[in-house]
């Protein structure tokens, strides 16, 4: 197959970094999963409401619903990387704010994960 | 700094075009997405305050069941459920099913109906059961 690049191009070094389509596919994986997951979720919110602090610890213990909410979470969350990061690459074209973005969505959505894994193993674990 | 492609003339871009149902929801399919983004922080925190103690909890509790809380979550929940019907649209499309122009101008226009009505229903139906 005949190379498509400029003898330019490549001497700069610029071009694909090759991971665009497992982004994609990671894009849609998520998603797949995040149907039934989010359905779960939204049940569960709703079963939740207005209870009270020891009910809602006590619901977080059951190992089901802590991990298919830690599931949920962390399946939406890598979705949302990917999503936000296609957002930035789209609209950002000077270069040091698009990567300073795109580091500060890894740190956010990264942040968030972490949280949402030490909460639920809190609740779950009962410490 | 010298490089050929910064010159290079701009294509059109969003308002030179027609607004059709099917452009309308794809930028709604972004914004929703977007919106979810920093709207994961009110699931998250909420978690946070179940796993810190029940006066942290309480308050955080108080706060989601006053009238802002529950405006912030039913508009959080109606984005949920339109990005998800967006989703399932898009997964269709990834594997080629509903391009045909006048079926993807409908399944725009019921997206954007069934996802209000969906949302009210959810509502009803978990604060009634709850």
């Amino acid at each position: 197959m005949a190379d498509m690049r400029s003898p330019l191009a490549k001497v700069r070094g610029l071009g694909s970094a090759k991971d665009g389509t497992m982004h994609f596919w990671h894009s849609r994986v998520t998603s797949v999963a995040a149907i039934p997951l989010t359905i779960f979720f939204l049940v569960l919110g709703f079963s939740l409401h207005g209870a009270s602090y020891e009910e809602v610890r006590a619901t977080f213990a059951n190992p089901f619903v802590s991990v298919f909410a830690l599931a949920t979470l962390l399946m939406i969350i890598w979705h949302m990387k990917l999503g936000m990061q296609v957002i930035i690459e789209d609209y950002i074209f000077v270069e040091r704010t698009k990567w300073v973005l795109l580091m500060l969505n890894s740190f956010f959505t990264g942040v968030l994960a972490l949280l949402t894994l030490f909460a639920l193993a809190k609740l779950a674990f009962g410490a | 700094m010298t490089n050929a492609t910064q010159k290079r003339p701009l294509s059109p871009h969003l308002q030179i075009y027609k607004l059709t149902p099917t452009f309308l929801m794809s930028g709604f399919h972004r914004v929703t997405g977007a919106g979810l983004y920093f709207g994961a922080v009110l699931i998250v925190w909420w978690l946070v305050a179940a796993a810190s103690g029940e006066e942290y909890f309480n308050w955080v509790s108080w706060l989601y069941g006053s009238w802002f809380g529950y405006f912030t979550l039913f508009c959080f929940s109606w984005a949920l459920i339109h990005h998800l019907l967006g989703g399932i649209k898009h997964l269709a499309w990834d594997i080629g099913y509903g391009f045909e122009k006048q079926l993807a101008v409908k399944v725009a226009k019921i997206q954007i109906v069934s996802s209000v009505v969906l949302t009210v229903l959810v509502w009803i139906i978990g604060i009634s059961l709850s």
